[in-house]
């Protein structure tokens, strides 16, 4: 064992495996960028709506109480697929609505139950990311999540 | 104590455990918040108190990388530092940064990619200071003598400062977004900052041990092979559900099993070279805390990893209470218990004393790891019943959160125990200026 596993051999092996798995790494990214372009995100265009809306989406840091496509915390419930639990995925007037309407009520001061807050949000804005959440629902995600609650 | 130099890293240290408080106090806040949620709501929402969370132990991490770094490099390089002044203008840059970004926090001025919210200036801040830091530690390096440790270790630091540029990328595309994002967070956490651990572990076990150098830096090489060749392709696992295409279920599958080999050897390894040393160090605590992170961190990121890592398991379990339990476990076991060992083998030395007070700090530890065990345990629970009712039967999220109620609670007295132990740790370290414990009455023999 000791001839065979020198320390120097050790090394060779950690570097030039290394560099073999990035390498590998880096061929799989690019073509995952490239599908993630021309099919997975293709079903609806990537527009200044969608742009504003992410915007809007990271300006409030909404990441660190929902998860969005199961990213995030754990606070609040996922919004990947929420457009389709409020049944608008493909009306983006509705869509608007239902979550300006429910954001304007926020925060509930319900007692006991989690307080999401009140943001000045204008209308542009609003509709935003509105269109950002259903872009973000219609995102080929091999199926997940398993049903509508999120 | 060999080189003045080293002395550097008592700053790193300080500030390191000053950020840990605040990172303990936040998740304490946090988790209370799940107990009664209107807590702050209207002055202090979750998000940004979560993201205090977040970044408070990211940045004490690395901080305590850093401040290892410059204690160990000259000591393996058998020379002092490049530039003392360096040194401490990239701690000055990241407290600045460290403290503008918790500022702006609290005006609500942060990002919305998860743990990388810094203002861009901060942003920039952290990368001058990283290639400050690389340039001054690679010119010591060079000047010296090379060993696996340091290797290893400058391998680790340079991959992660360099992945560091991916969060200044950020697509319109929320799948790119995110493909991109895991440069950074994936490839930080379960490659380049496993070399740092292997590194600054292989150092410490160098020390305490006294086993051989050709041993322990052999067994290095192996170690941070098999940390590599699984956790780059393992980055796969976080691939299944945000676009990307299909096969990644299999290769992220496949290599995330293997994910659990380099924290296995890491375990093992700890515990041989203490087995086949011979040498009685003084400084128990650190061999404690050295042992106990490689043992947390295989439970954590190994065990509690592979849980829930294969495809048709995180179909159900993913972005649930399952996940924090592994989150809180593997980062506790693997960097928190691994930068405790280090401050706890280091201070003595940068104090100019004996290893003192090991009593104390070792209640830190039990503390500390047994309060962290109860919160994964809890957390799984609650995960698994929340993986149940919501992806299987399919009710709605908040119905099922107020189900979880008891867990919350058990999962915040368990924070409140390590929170206890933090406390105790930073004041064994730093206040406490003798052995507390005084010595028994003398056995007499032959009476």
């Amino acid at each position: 064992m000791p001839e065979l596993l020198t320390k120097s051999r050790a090394r060779n092996v950690f570097y030039g495996g290394s560099i073999f798995f990035v390498v590998v790494f880096v061929a799989l990214t690019a073509q995952s960028h490239r599908h993630i372009v021309n099919n997975a995100t293709a079903g609806m265009p990537l527009t200044e709506a969608v742009i504003l809306g992410k915007h809007v989406w990271e300006r409030h840091s909404c990441i660190n109480c929902h998860t969005l496509h199961g990213e995030g915390a754990y606070f609040a419930p996922e919004v990947g697929n929420v457009m389709t639990r409020w049944g608008v995925m493909d009306d983006a007037e509705g869509a608007y609505e239902i979550l300006d309407s429910w954001m304007q009520a926020q925060p509930s001061g319900i007692e006991g139950r989690r307080q999401m807050p009140h943001f000045e949000i204008t209308e542009e804005e609003m509709r935003g990311l509105a269109e950002f959440l259903r872009w973000a629902d219609q995102t080929d995600t091999q199926n997940w999540p398993p049903n509508d609650a999120g | 104590m060999k080189y003045q130099s080293q002395k550097v890293a008592y700053a790193y240290f300080v500030v390191a455990m000053a950020l840990f408080g605040v990172q303990v106090a936040g998740g304490l806040l946090a988790g209370w918040i799940y107990v009664a949620p209107n807590t702050l709501s209207e002055i202090l929402p979750f998000n940004i108190i979560r993201m205090i969370h977040t970044n408070a132990l990211i940045v004490w991490l690395l901080l305590g990388f850093f401040g290892a770094a410059y204690y160990l490099v000259p000591e393996e390089s058998e020379r002092e530092i490049f530039s003392v002044k360096l040194a401490y203008l990239q701690l000055a840059i990241l407290v600045v940064g460290t403290l503008g970004a918790v500022g702006s926090y609290l005006v609500g001025i942060h990002g919305g990619r998860e743990f990388l919210e810094q203002p861009l200036w901060v942003k920039f801040g952290i990368l001058v200071a990283a290639v400050i830091f690389l340039v001054n530690i690679s010119l010591t390096f060079l000047a010296g003598r090379k060993t696996a440790i340091t290797n290893i270790l400058l391998t680790g630091l340079w991959l992660l400062c360099l992945l560091w540029v991916f969060a200044f990328i950020n697509p319109n595309n929320l799948s790119l977004d995110k493909l991109y994002w895991w440069m950074v967070i994936h490839l930080w956490v379960e490659a380049t900052w496993e070399l740092v651990m292997a590194a600054i572990l292989g150092f410490l076990m160098l020390k305490l041990t006294g086993v051989d150098r050709e041993v322990i830096e052999k067994w290095l090489y192996v170690i941070v092979a098999t940390a590599l060749f699984s956790g780059i392709l393992g980055t796969g696992h976080h691939f299944y559900w945000i676009g990307a295409p299909g096969y990644w279920q299999w290769i992220g599958s496949i290599f995330s099993t293997f994910e659990v080999v380099p924290f296995f050897a890491m375990m093992s390894f700890a515990f041989v070279m203490v087995w086949k040393g011979r040498k009685n160090h003084p400084n128990k605590a650190a061999l404690l805390w050295s042992l106990g992170s490689s043992t947390v961190a295989f439970f954590g990121a190994g065990v509690w990893g592979f849980l829930h890592t294969l495809h048709g398991v995180n179909f159900y379990t993913h972005g649930t209470q399952i996940t924090a339990a592994h989150g809180h476990l593997a980062f506790y076991g693997a960097y928190v218990a691994l930068n405790l060992a280090m401050f706890t083998y280091a201070m003595p030395h940068l104090r100019g004393r004996d290893p003192y007070n090991q009593v104390l700090n070792m209640v830190s530890f039990w503390l500390m790891t047994g309060g962290m065990a109860f919160m994964t345990f809890t957390l799984t629970f609650a995960g698994t019943i929340q993986t149940h009712m919501q992806r299987i039967v399919g009710d709605y999220y908040m119905e099922v959160q107020d189900q979880l109620g008891l867990f919350y609670m058990m999962r915040f007295g368990s924070g409140i125990a390590v929170v206890l132990g933090a406390i105790l740790f930073i004041y064994s370290m730093l206040v406490v200026r003798r052995e507390i414990v005084k010595p028994g009455p003398l056995a007499v023999p032959g009476e």
